[in-house]
């Protein structure tokens, strides 16, 4: 019986390591090839070491394209979104849950339903919306003449700067705080901001954290409407840098993968630091 | 008295307004950027407009042209296609690795981190980062299996295996996110049932079948809803990894939207294509509802 079950025991170590081989391996392989001189890559390609490492292929990735400057890009509107999904958020899932006003069930209902509208199908009137946005980019009150919002951060930040989904998350953490904190605080006189910023928001900074990595991860990998609204090459991101640099150069696989491993390296390095806050995310999609 | 009573009328007069001045900006971008959006693809569907001309309405014309267009056909045969190898794989996939470490094992809390490793990283960098694994010659999936002295395939370059190399790729990049709400949904069944069913002396499939299944049935559900509707609309790996080919085997619908809307100017139709769209979404998503409730 018990020989039994030290096997069993072996046999779950065994299949653990060999999954977690087939997850980390590629990762482990990618920085290899990304640290590998040319001749190398080619006559020693599966080898994970090498006596000549050389970060040769990041100054390459960095001398062919401008990729400092989609890094750059990536960061601005990756934190900008974390900034304004957080402070909007919070604001309307804090109304939602803990002030009274007119609209307010039927108008969190239909932000609701918002999330169960594929994007793809406002993908296309969304570009339109943007460009033909009056009086900005060159264009006048008719939306007419220049390129509006296309090509300039607003096109990424304004679309995305309050998620229905941030509502939601935070709106749920509000409603889990009493709510004679609040009544307490106007009978004091206190403004109905300061009531949200100074008594309420502190209490749910968790949460606010969690809602700030899950938005700082979609927003620095997506790809698909930063490529369709940032097209200049000064304005592209990250993903679109490295996409385009894969079509592109498609085999120079060191600066390739010196490339694709500086796009993984700061949603890695979020999730080291601060994991704990990763799993009560996904716990809160898996419950609600 | 009245004094307060009136403090209290001009008090619930301010959160009213606050309140509508706090959920105003949600509201809206909701409006800007949904809404009237959602409107403006429906009206486009019905006309003919490329951007430098004025939208001419058409009637149904591109929904019939739809009807005849080859390519529509193959990009909804690639998509099903996908959607039918990656959603049942994926399920039972993220499902079992769960399973597997639902269990109080030392370090497990390690494997469930390297697990989820690859669900970090974006789609563009693990399309990248396949198509080196992928490469004929050098990489490393053929590698592997020379291993065992196969000679591996010339995967994204086969039209017959592109697709499932990015189905592949996909169970990678994707399980271990799905294993994670999986998890979260087995670590909330009380421990007392299976304790309860030890004591009338329940096998552990009959454990598994009876407690275990029905219990993360409103977990499943969730699970395959997203990922039906991500696979109905994949598109980066497509992009990234084969640019649709070798032989348009890899064109999915949202690609097929992208080509149309953005390299082709054809707004209308793309638009009315990413409306049949939607409603093949909303028609999956219903059906897996039905065979969700016909489980309960």
């Amino acid at each position: 019986m018990k020989v039994r079950k030290n096997l069993r025991n072996v046999l779950w170590y065994v299949v653990a390591v060999c999954i977690a081989t087939v997850t980390v391996y590629p990762f482990l392989w990618m920085i290899a090839t990304s640290l590998k001189p040319e001749g190398e890559i080619y006559s020693k390609s599966l080898s994970l070491l090498s006596e000549n490492y050389s970060l040769n292929n990041y100054a390459k990735v960095f001398q062919t394209i401008p990729f400092l400057r989609y890094f750059m890009n990536s960061l601005i509107l990756a934190v900008t979104g974390v900034i304004t999904n957080i402070f909007l958020g919070s604001l309307a899932g804090y109304s939602y849950a803990k002030m009274k006003f007119k609209g307010r069930k039927i108008s969190f209902a239909i932000l609701l339903s918002s999330m169960m509208i594929p994007g793809i199908v406002t993908m296309i009137p969304q570009f339109l919306v943007l460009k033909y946005f009056p009086l900005v980019g060159g264009n006048n009150i008719l939306g007419q003449g220049g390129s509006g919002f296309i090509n300039h951060y607003s096109a990424i930040v304004l679309p995305g700067a309050c998620g229905a989904f941030a509502v939601f998350f935070m709106k749920q953490f509000f409603e889990t705080l009493p709510d004679d904190l609040a009544e307490a605080a106007r009978v004091d006189g206190c403004s109905e901001f300061r009531v949200f910023w100074q008594i309420y928001l502190p209490l749910i900074k968790p949460a606010a954290i969690t809602l700030g990595i899950m938005t700082f991860q979609a927003g620095w990998n997506s790809f698909m409407w930063p490529m369709i609204v940032l097209n200049s090459k000064e304005m592209m991101t990250i993903q679109v840098g490295l996409s385009t640099f894969q079509y592109q150069y498609n085999t120079m696989f060191g600066p390739l993968m010196a490339g694709t491993v500086i796009a993984t390296l700061p949603t890695i390095l979020i999730f080291i630091v601060a994991q704990k806050y990763y799993i009560q995310g996904i716990a809160f999609t898996g419950n609600k | 008295m009245k004094a307060t009573k009136k403090a209290k009328k001009n008090a619930s007069a301010k959160q009213n307004i606050m309140g509508m001045l706090f959920t105003a900006p949600p509201v809206i971008l909701f409006l800007v950027f949904t809404l009237f959006p959602m409107v403006m693809a429906i009206a486009l569907s019905f006309t003919d407009y490329d951007i430098i001309n004025a939208p001419r309405f058409i009637g149904l014309k591109n929904f019939k042209r739809i009807a005849q267009d080859q390519f529509f056909w193959i990009s909804l045969k690639n998509t099903l296609y996908y959607t039918v190898l990656y959603v049942p794989s994926g399920l039972l996939l993220s499902l079992g690795a769960a399973l597997f470490l639902n269990s109080e094992k030392r370090m497990v809390g390690l494997f469930r981190t390297l697990f989820y490793l690859p669900v970090l990283s974006s789609s563009v960098a693990t399309a990248t980062l396949w198509f080196w694994i992928l490469n004929p010659q050098l990489g490393l999936l053929n590698g592997f299996l020379s291993i065992f002295g196969i000679d591996g395939p010339a995967w994204l370059y086969d039209s017959k295996l592109a697709m499932i190399s990015i189905v592949m790729m996909s169970l990678w990049a994707g399980f271990g996110g799905n294993m994670m709400i999986f998890l979260s949904g087995l670590k909330g069944i009380p421990l007392i049932y299976y304790e309860a069913a030890k004591v009338e002396g329940a096998s552990r499939f009959q454990m598994f079948r009876w407690i275990t299944m029905p219990s993360l049935t409103k977990t499943t559900f969730l699970v395959s809803t997203m990922l039906i509707i991500g696979t109905l609309q994949v598109f980066d790996q497509a992009f990234v990894l084969t640019k649709g080919g070798p032989g348009n085997a890899t064109i999915t619908l949202v690609y097929y939207i992208y080509n149309n809307g953005f390299n082709n100017l054809k707004m209308g139709y793309a638009s009315s294509i990413s409306l049949v769209l939607f409603l093949i979404i909303l028609g999956m998503t219903i059906i897996n509802q039905r065979i969700n409730k016909a489980d309960i």
